[in-house]
């Protein structure tokens, strides 16, 4: 039999049921939605996490002061004084992966101008902070090395703190503002950066020359982190070991003693983020895998009915030369057809499911090309292998049995 | 005298129900050569549809050697025997056996659907054809529950007829149809006939069976008598014999 008259036969067999076809459908089609739009939230977030880190900065690496144990106390790390001006300046003369190295030094506190106060947290660096951050100023200018040299008392303003303690309108560059009673001038603005995903405003803060918080603020001499940025993502993993054997030597840790100190990357932040989600979306996967599977032995009960009741058309379909592959065929194209409608149907439920989550929940979504076209060839396949069987029992009945079937 | 369309030589057919064993047919031998117009008769219960469904195909003999077409149908597998009722045979049930909720054209078209060598357009075409042979064209479109019994059976036979077969077979094709109607579902095969083609079909009716060329009487399994009909009756005149109308004016 050719495959038009096939799907001829298999169609018009379908038409004559259509509410039943429908219903056998619904199965897959919830299935296939739930597949769609479970993989889009699952991807969504993990896109976002990524998205995230990866704004954090250009290929940072981030130092911090390791958890120290001193008789198996655990000493907590940012007590620790391990990380100094000087490690800073050693990672920017000796590691030759590093584009750029800054300290960092922060402190929470009160900003105060005229009469409006708000809480906040100050940054400090060198002239290198802006470009390892990735931050970039709308107004005014950066701070030079100059200013870091002498720790000058100028600021790079975040939007939050802007709106907290301005009135509207006001240009706050020239503006003098108290942080902890020290007066600091505002010579630039920071661009915006939004929330982060862990629903973080990192527009909440102010940025000075590091040696500012050390001497004027918090009156230390060691810094609390080392940030630095790889010449490339390639060049991020051999940045890593740099560092460590550098600080390991600079420190005088020996061979069998552990670092004082942490060096993570970003893209170790971002796989073990990633990795989360990944699981999240497996997960969100599998559930939905499931009402999949429901569906597909819907589509078998039915069919298997459907096969029984129809046992008189078969007895006739074979006295007139259908041959039992013929019939087989169509019983198992009935199904497909059931099946791959439905998934279409399905796919454009998933998707504007997913659209919808997008714009009235707000969940980062994002809609993988290649679930959609494997929820396809899974409807598909459903169809087949859920159509076999009762597509057998049909083709094998014998000719005169089932046209005397009551 | 045509050639040998149906060849028969000592037909068996037994069937097991459960301890017991049924010996339906007991050894029949029977040649229909092409044109003839046989009426099978018989008591219920004698082997008459068995046999049907043997010469149909549907059915395969315990033993014995049936030719049809000079096709010898004991060796064919289940399908090329499929393909055989496709190309060779026509078939006409008691209970017309239409598929509902599908039109009169469609139902007709079916057997060609199973037959690759035709394309859609020859389809339709030689489906309207049959439905002319069957004077039913006004009603191509009616679903059967839109039909009558009568019309219905036309239909069934139309669709017998479309793939140009060899033989029909009729199994009390008008068993469940009133006198008059009966007589117009003669009348159409009587016209086949004439055209043509060869025609077996079962009844329980005498002047039905006088309407055939031959008769051929069935009792336990068995061919008791076998006669050409002498005195052959035309459906027309049994068609004036009865009142157009219901008869009671
Ligand atoms: N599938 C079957 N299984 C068992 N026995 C059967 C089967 N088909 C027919 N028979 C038996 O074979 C014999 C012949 O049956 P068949 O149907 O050929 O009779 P028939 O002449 O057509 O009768 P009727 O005029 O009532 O239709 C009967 O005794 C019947 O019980
Ligand atoms: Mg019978």
């Amino acid at each position: 039999m050719n495959l038009l008259n096939l799907l001829k036969i298999a169609v018009n067999a379908l038409l004559l049921n259509k509410l039943r076809a429908f219903l056998t459908m619904l199965g897959i089609v919830i299935g296939v939605a739930s597949v769609i739009a479970m993989l889009a939230i699952g991807q969504g977030s993990k896109k976002s996490i990524q998205d995230q880190v990866s704004s954090m900065g250009s290929n940072m690496i981030i130092v911090m002061p390791g958890i120290q144990q001193r008789g198996g106390v655990h000493m907590g790390s940012s007590s620790s004084k391990s990380l100094s001006v000087d490690d800073v300046e050693a990672i920017a003369m000796h590691c030759p992966s590093i584009k750029m190295v800054s300290p960092e030094v922060r402190s929470s506190g009160q900003v105060i101008y005229a009469n409006n106060n708000a809480p906040t947290t100050i940054y400090g660096g060198n002239e290198n902070y802006l470009g390892i951050k990735m931050l970039t100023v709308t107004s005014g200018r950066e701070f030079a090395s100059k200013e870091v040299q002498r720790a000058a008392k100028v600021c790079l303003i975040g939007q939050t703190v802007i709106d907290n303690i301005f009135e509207e309108g006001v240009d706050p560059i020239g503006k003098y503002i108290r942080f902890n009673s020290i007066p600091i001038k505002i010579i630039g603005v920071l661009s915006e950066k939004g929330q982060n995903t862990f629903g973080q405003d990192q527009d909440d803060l102010l940025i000075v020359p590091y040696t500012t918080v050390q001497k004027r603020i918090l009156a230390i001499s060691h810094i609390q982190t080392i940030l630095a940025s790889a010449l490339s993502e390639a060049a991020s993993s051999s940045a890593l070991t740099e560092i460590e054997n550098l600080l390991r030597q600079r420190h005088d840790i020996s061979d069998d003693e552990e670092d004082d100190f942490e060096v993570r990357s970003q893209e170790e932040l971002v796989k073990t983020f990633s990795s989360i989600s990944d699981i999240l979306t497996v997960l969100l996967g599998v559930i939905a895998g499931i009402s999949l599977l429901v569906g597909g032995i819907g589509i078998m009960n039915i069919m298997y009915v459907s096969v029984t009741e129809r046992t008189r058309e078969i007895g006739l379909r074979m006295s007139i030369g259908g041959r039992s592959i013929d019939i087989l065929l169509q019983f198992l194209t009935e199904s497909i057809l059931i099946s791959i409608i439905g998934g279409v149907i399905g796919i454009l439920s998933g998707l504007g499911a997913s659209q919808l989550v997008s714009s009235v929940m707000k969940w980062p979504v994002a809609v993988m090309p290649q679930a959609v076209l494997a929820s396809f060839l899974v409807c598909t396949a459903i169809g087949v292998f859920f159509g076999w069987y009762p597509a057998r029992k049909a083709a094998n009945l014998d000719p005169i049995d089932a046209l005397r079937y009551e | 005298m045509g050639k040998a369309i149906i060849a028969v030589n000592d037909l068996r057919k037994d069937f097991q129900v459960g301890e017991v064993t049924v010996h339906a047919l007991r050894g029949i031998n029977l040649k229909i050569e092409s044109g003839e117009f046989v009426a099978i008769m018989g008591a219920s219960g004698s082997g008459k549809s068995t046999m049907l469904n043997i010469l149909g195909c549907l059915d395969k003999p315990t033993s014995g050697t049936y030719e049809l077409d000079s096709v010898s149908v004991a060796e064919l597998s289940k399908n090329e025997r499929a393909t055989l009722r496709n190309r060779k045979l026509g078939f006409v049930f008691q209970s017309y056996n239409l598929l509902p909720r599908t039109s009169a054209l469609e139902n007709v078209e079916l057997p060609l659907l199973y037959n690759p060598k035709i394309k859609a357009r020859e389809r339709k075409e030689i489906a309207l054809q049959a439905l002319e042979a069957v004077k039913l064209t006004d009603r191509m479109h009616h679903k059967p529950n839109q039909l009558s019994g009568g019309q219905q059976q036309r239909v069934a036979i139309a669709r017998s007829l479309v793939n140009d077969p060899v033989v029909i077979l009729a199994d009390e094709a008008t068993g469940n149809l009133d006198t008059r109607t009966s007589y117009e579902i003669m009348s159409l095969f009587q016209e086949l006939n004439e055209k043509g083609k060869t025609i077996v079909f079962v009844t329980h009716e005498y002047d039905i069976a006088r309407l055939a060329s031959r008769n051929v009487i069935f009792r336990d399994g068995h061919i008791i008598k076998e006669a050409q009909v002498t005195e052959r009756l035309n459906v027309q005149v049994l068609l004036e014999s009865i009142p157009a109308n219901d008869g009671f004016d």
